[in-house]
Formats: structure tokens, sequence, C-alpha cells
């Protein structure tokens, strides 16, 4: 296989076996934890359920002033790195491309120079973040194997994609292939790891606001 | 005898004067990346240099790449320092036929044995040697048997050098590039469909200077016209990095001259020189004059998902497959949701409360 057909592959039917695997995964994993069930509140409602879930959802966009004096670093580049990568992912204009290839709907791209600053920022962000991480004592005790798989298939899109951009390294095809690989394990591995947090987040806020909503309470 | 003249004189002869001559080897120096130090080097050396014999081989190909070399440039010096070297066989230039020209093919190697040039345009067929013959000779044999006294190969084009349209896919003839049949001696890939005329003078202009091949990159290219990618000197490059694209060919952003990125361009992956020698002469290259690079120096580009498909989209139908994918995950999950609840169910009901008794119990012993 020369490079311009792992290209190809990389770009066919590898692409196709990740989405497969991510939209499968997914799915079966939302609906089993949707399909598990809650037994029916019997207690009479003081307040709105769907409001306080709602609510939820929103608030803890923001932390609270407790948490961020106390994890100041962790909150700080939480953001950093997740703002860094919805600006790569979803603002950079070949992703948009993709993007409008499969489900017909484009936007405005941002200059290559604030992507690639970002995409170096975003970098620096998880490098920080993996230090810490194996320097507190606390998170280096709650640290497991998959805590830093994740951390890894998150970090190789941004680095493959700077170099792809920058072209460092190998050739821009194989770069290419490389970095699209990339994001393909970052898509096999999502279902089963950690990163279903970006949707079951919106669930857990969700299933917390509207506890507390049902009651009258805030969350 | 005209093959024993110098460069020089053979230029001379032709009406070119000294500073046309400078003009030309100071522009070949500054293409190959040389230094101005160089350009008298550069100068001498061509004046001195004996016409090398050249063997030109066509095999599967268009003669597009002769066209290339031959026709378009014909009035400037880069055509006459290629009518300058000792065409010894052209097939299709010569204008013996049959026998006698495999015979001046032979007595060329024989003359020069070991010090010839042979170029190559166009693929090699495996599959079946009656495919492609010449005077019977299978394009195999010939390139074979004429390569064994050669001092170094030229591929000239994508066919010679990557196997090109004829090796694109399904590639009914088994076609290949010349360096998968040669392997012990110095093959330089003109690559390009068809390649740059002033690469390949540019190329020939090194081998007479230095009496060396150029520095090659990982596909065998003269770094010194395929070293940067088009996408890298590209005069449309700003609009890409502003993020001003052309969405379709008709669109105000073509209209404004902004980046064909979206509408396939393959700039970023492909190395030539397009973008700074240009074509005809320096007038314009295929982006200049709105249309998106096809990568056509960079192998098999034929079967790169797609001429005008960027190059970050998927060439599967992705958006078919999220559908599948979609109703298969909500099969499979409502399947193992409906386990989970009855697994559930179960353990509910094996569920067994503990009394007081049996607790009691369970302390006396």
């Amino acid at each position: 296989m020369n490079e311009t057909e792992f290209l190809m592959w990389v770009r066919g039917p590898a692409f196709q076996i990740a989405t497969i695997v991510f939209v499968v995964g997914v799915v079966v994993r939302v609906l089993e934890i949707l399909l598990l069930g809650r037994k029916g509140n019997l207690a009479e409602a003081r307040g709105s359920a769907t409001a306080g879930g709602l609510r939820t959802i929103l608030t803890r966009m923001w932390p609270d002033r407790g948490t961020l004096q106390r994890s100041t670093f962790t909150v700080v580049t939480g953001y950093v790195f997740h703002i860094g990568l919805f600006v790569t992912i979803f603002l950079s204009a070949p992703h948009i491309l993709l993007i409008r290839d499969v489900f017909g709907v484009g936007w405005a791209s941002l200059p290559t120079t604030i992507i690639d600053a970002t995409t170096v920022v975003t970098i620096i962000t998880l490098l920080a973040v993996l230090v810490y991480r194996l320097t507190n004592p606390v998170q280096r005790f709650l640290s497991g194997f998959q805590d830093y798989f994740v951390w890894l298939v998150t970090i190789l899109p941004l680095v493959t994609g700077y170099l792809a951009f920058h072209r460092i390294g190998m050739t821009p095809p194989m770069l290419l292939a490389i970095h699209i690989l990339s994001v393909e394990l970052l898509m096999v591995s999502f279902p089963f790891t950690k990163l279903m947090h970006a949707f079951t987040l919106f669930m857990a806020r969700w299933y917390n606001g509207a506890i507390a909503g049902y009651r009258g309470v805030r969350s | 005898m005209a093959k024993h003249k110098s460069l020089l004189e053979t230029l001379q002869h032709q009406g070119i004067s000294r500073r046309s001559f400078l003009k030309f080897c100071a522009s070949t120096a500054s293409l190959m990346a040389l230094p101005p130090a160089m350009i008298p080097a550069v100068a001498s050396a061509l004046e001195q240099a004996r016409r090398p014999s050249v063997i030109w081989l066509s095999f599967q190909e268009c003669t597009g790449c002769t066209e290339s070399l031959t026709r378009s440039h014909s009035p400037t010096v880069e055509g006459l320092i290629f009518d300058a070297i000792s065409l010894d066989y052209h097939h299709t230039l010569q204008a013996a036929s049959g026998h006698a020209a495999e015979a001046a093919r032979t007595a060329a190697m024989e003359e020069n044995y070991g010090n010839y040039l042979v170029v190559v345009d166009g693929s090699i067929p495996t599959a079946n040697p009656g495919y492609s013959t010449i005077a019977g000779i299978s394009n195999r044999d010939m390139l074979l048997e004429t390569a064994t006294g050669a001092a170094a190969i030229i591929s000239v084009g994508s066919c010679a050098a990557f196997g090109g349209i004829p090796h694109a896919k399904p590639n009914p003839t088994g076609a290949v590039a010349v360096s998968d049949l040669i392997t012990d001696k110095p093959i330089i890939n003109v690559s390009g469909c068809p390649p740059i005329p002033v690469v390949i003078s540019g190329v020939l202009t090194h081998f007479l200077t230095f009496g060396t091949i150029p520095a090659l990159d990982a596909l065998g290219r003269p770094k010194a016209f395929f070293g940067q990618s088009i996408h890298d000197r590209c005069y449309r490059r700003p609009f890409y990095d502003k993020g001003l694209f052309a969405e379709s060919f008709d669109d105000e952003g073509a209209k404004k001259g902004w980046c064909l990125y979206k509408l396939g361009c393959k700039g970023p992956t492909t190395f030539n020189a397009c973008a700074t020698a240009k074509w005809n002469s320096g007038t314009s290259f295929p982006i200049q004059s709105g249309h998106p690079c096809l990568g056509c120096s960079e192998p098999d580009f034929w079967d790169g998902g797609g001429f005008y498909k960027p190059l970050s989209t998927p060439t599967e139908d992705i958006a078919a497959t999220l559908v599948y994918g979609a109703a298969a995950g909500a099969a499979a999950g409502v399947a193992l949701g409906t386990l989970n609840h009855a697994r559930k169910t179960r353990a509910q009901q094996a569920h067994a409360p503990v009394t007081v008794d049996d607790l009691e119990k369970g302390d006396g012993q």
C-alpha cells in the first residue's frame, strides 16, 4: 500500500468503520442508560422537573465560586482546552467541509492563523493537564489507564493536525492520512471510554436538575 | 559532425546570443536553487559540454510529455538546449522508422555505452508483453536492454515516474513505473501530466554542468523543482489563510480569485514548480486560470478520490453510513435495554429480605 492508497483507505473504508463504531456505540450506550428507567415518583410535585432540568443544564456551564477557588487550575485549563477543541474542530475550513459533505450544512470558517494559534494553546494546555495529573498526588492516585489513554487520543488529532498543516516530518499525503487516522482512533474509542461524557453530561445535568426541580429546590 | 560541437557552438549556430545564453544560465541556476556564484560555473560547463547522447523511449503514453517539451517551448532557449542534446532515438520525432530506427538506437547504445542518457515517457505494461510493442519488441524488453549501458534514466511524466493514468484502477495492462523494473541505475523522476518543460531542461543542465544527478526527494524527483508544494507557493494562499474560498466556479469568490480548496484543489498535497515556473513561457498555471490543481505530479493522482472533492472530505457516503449506523445502534440499544430490564426484574424477584431472625442466627454461630 503506497501513501496515496493509504490516504484513500483512511478517507474511505476506515472512516466508514470508525463512523459505524462511533454511532452504534454512542446510540447503544445512551439507549441503555435511558431504557434502564426510573420508578415513578409518588410524591406530590412542588415545582417543575422540566424547568429544573433545563436550568441545571445551563447553570452548570459556569463553575460555582467554591469549585473555582478550590481547583482553579483544573477549572481554567478545562475551559481552555474544551473551547480550543471546539474552535479547532468546528471552525476550521477543512473540517467544516467535512461536516457539510456529511450533513449538508456548513458555516463560515475562522482564519488559519487563529486556528493555528488555538491549536498550539490547546496542545500546551493538555500537556499542562497531564503534568498536573502526574504531579498532584490526589489526581495521580485517582487516575487509571483509561484517563491517560483518553488524554492521548484527544491530543493526537491536535498534534497530527498541526504537523499536517505545517507539513513537518513527512510527505503531506502521509501527514493528512495520519491526522485522519488519529481522529478515527478517537472516534472508535469514544463510546467505550470516559469520552462519552460529551453526551452523558447533558443527561446527568438534566437528571440532577429535574430531581431538584420536582422537589421545588434549586440544584 | 554536429554531434562533436559544444553546446555553446550549437546555440550560436542557431542564432542564440551569449547574453541570452547567460540569462538562461542565471534563471536555470536560480530555479535549481543554486547560489549566484554558481552561474559562471553553469555557463562554463554548458559551453564546454559535448552533446550527450539521449535515447528517448516512449511506452504507454499519450505523447503529451513530448508535446510539452518540444512544441510549446520550441522558440525558447530551453527548447534549443533540448535540441542541443543528441537525440539519437525518439520514435515520435525521428524520421527513421522500423528496423532503421532500431538500428539507430543500437548504434547509439554501442557508441556511448555507459555514458548515454535514457529518457522514458509512458508506463510499462507487465500483464501481457503484447499490450505495447515497438518494432515487435515489448516495452519491458526494450527498457531493460536500453538501460544496461545508460549513465542515468530520466522518467519524464507521471506515467514513467509512477505508472500514471495506465496504472489507474483497475490497471488492465499491469502498468508499472520505470523504477519498478530498473533498480541498478540512477533514476530521476520528472513527474507531471505533463511535466513542466523548464524542469526537464533544468535536470539536463544539472547533468551537463555537474555530471551528476541532482538531489532527489523521497519519490526520486529533483528537490530543486519538487521541493515545495503548490499550496505553499500559490499566489492564492493568503485567501486560504484568511478563510476566503470560491464555493463554485462562477460565484463571487471565484471571480475575486479566492482559494480553490473547497473545489477540490490538491495543491496542499502536490509538489511541483507550477506556481513558480508556470506554463507557456511563464504565462499562467492551472490555479491562476481558475481551476483547482489535480495533483498530477503525485503518485496515483487519478485514484485520489475525485478531482473536485476537497481533500478533507471522506470518499465514501458517510451520511448513509450514519443513518444505517444509528438504526443499527437503536435496534441493538433497545435489545440490550430489554435484556437489562429483564435482568433487573429477575434480580428484584430473586431478592430475599433479611429478617431479624436471620441476623440472630448468624450471630449465634
